[in-house]
């Protein structure tokens, strides 16, 4: 009743249901934090914007993002992935989401972030209505925790315009 | 050697009706494993609800040996979201990152294109030759939680199969001889 293997039996199964029970709760903590993050995105030059061979309009564009995310960070949390997304209606689509420029923020200490860059993905349309379209930037971010449960979130930046003409 | 000699005692001294009784919980465990997997398959929706990831390709968020839990709900796919899918002629699936989606205004259908948050380039080369874009049929699900270093024990025992086939022998043993 009381030889080894029992007791090492016990001792495991208690070991690994605390274990569980600490992770549990630590991803129960981050619904505590309320974050209140801020971005700011400005495109500061279409570097050329043409359609392709087959047909699909592509856009280079040079953007200026500004952001502070340090409200997101927990004790939980192993890294936030950022990304900017331009997104956009067309008649054959409903929606179309294009990451432009993503990036990993490693700790709280690198989560208030000024970049200058052009778009990191190509941007390229299915088809060709990017002459003087209208889009959304939208900043999203991916909270990994250490342990649990991922949260999401985005800020939605609307009012972007592309150029009526191919340069 | 004492306790290998008691083993086999024991082991001689087993009576029919504890042999059943021993054969029943055996069963019990076994089934019981099978109906919380199941369980878990009708809760998320997905074929298989947790992963383990096998390759670097997402690193510093997942490494390798870590688990992720899926979730396919009738929700629509959309970026940021990270995905697992298998390619058409690739036996594995793969869990990257969603960065684009076109949806379809008639037919509500999705083209979507994914990389791995480690990698340098989309993974078009990993697709089927001439491939595009993932459709719907190809996601299996969307990671939803995260568990690490618990999958170790899956690769190990893949990739070392002698240490499977002696931690089965191992219960299975312990399982027979064990008393009550």
């Amino acid at each position: 009743m009381h030889s080894f293997g029992y007791r090492a039996n016990a001792l495991l199964t208690f070991a690994v249901t605390i274990l569980a029970l600490m992770c549990a709760m630590a991803s129960l903590s981050d619904n505590f934090n309320s974050p209140t993050p801020s971005a700011l995105v400005q495109v500061l030059n279409i570097n050329w914007f043409q359609k392709q061979p087959n047909g699909n309009d592509e856009v280079s564009m040079t953007l200026n993002i500004s952001a502070d995310l340090q409200s997101l960070f927990t004790w939980n949390t192993k890294q936030v992935f950022v990304f900017l997304a331009a997104e956009y209606e067309t008649p054959k689509n409903s929606l179309n989401q294009i990451s432009l420029w993503d990036g990993i923020i490693p700790s709280k200490e690198h989560a208030k972030f000024w970049i200058h860059t052009s778009n990191k993905y190509r941007f390229i349309d299915q088809g060709s209505n990017l002459r003087g379209k209208e889009y959304n930037l939208t900043m999203h971010w991916h909270v990994m925790p250490k342990t649990g449960k991922m949260f999401a979130d985005k800020i939605v930046m609307p009012g972007y315009r592309l150029p009526v003409e191919y340069r | 050697m004492g306790w290998i000699g008691e083993t086999v005692d024991s082991i001689k001294s087993l009576q029919i009706r504890q042999v059943l009784t021993q054969a029943v919980s055996l069963g019990m465990i076994v089934t019981s494993a099978l109906i919380i997997w199941k369980a878990l398959m009708c809760i998320t929706g997905s074929e298989s609800p947790v992963v383990v990831v096998l390759s670097g390709s997402m690193e510093p968020g997942f490494k390798r040996g870590d688990i992720l839990f899926l979730h396919m709900s009738k929700d629509p796919i959309r970026a940021g979201e990270i995905v697992v899918f298998n390619v058409d002629g690739r036996e594995i699936p793969i869990v990257h990152r969603v960065i684009k989606v076109h949806e379809r205004e008639d037919t509500g259908e999705v083209d979507v294109l994914t990389k791995g948050d480690n990698n340098y380039g989309d993974d078009r080369l990993l697709y089927a030759h001439g491939q595009l874009w993932l459709q719907r049929h190809h996601i299996m699900g969307r990671a939803v939680g995260f568990l690490p270093y618990v999958g170790w024990v899956t690769i190990i025992m893949t990739e070392k199969p002698i240490i499977k086939y002696i931690l089965i022998g191992a219960l299975g043993l312990l399982v027979i001889t064990s008393k009550d």
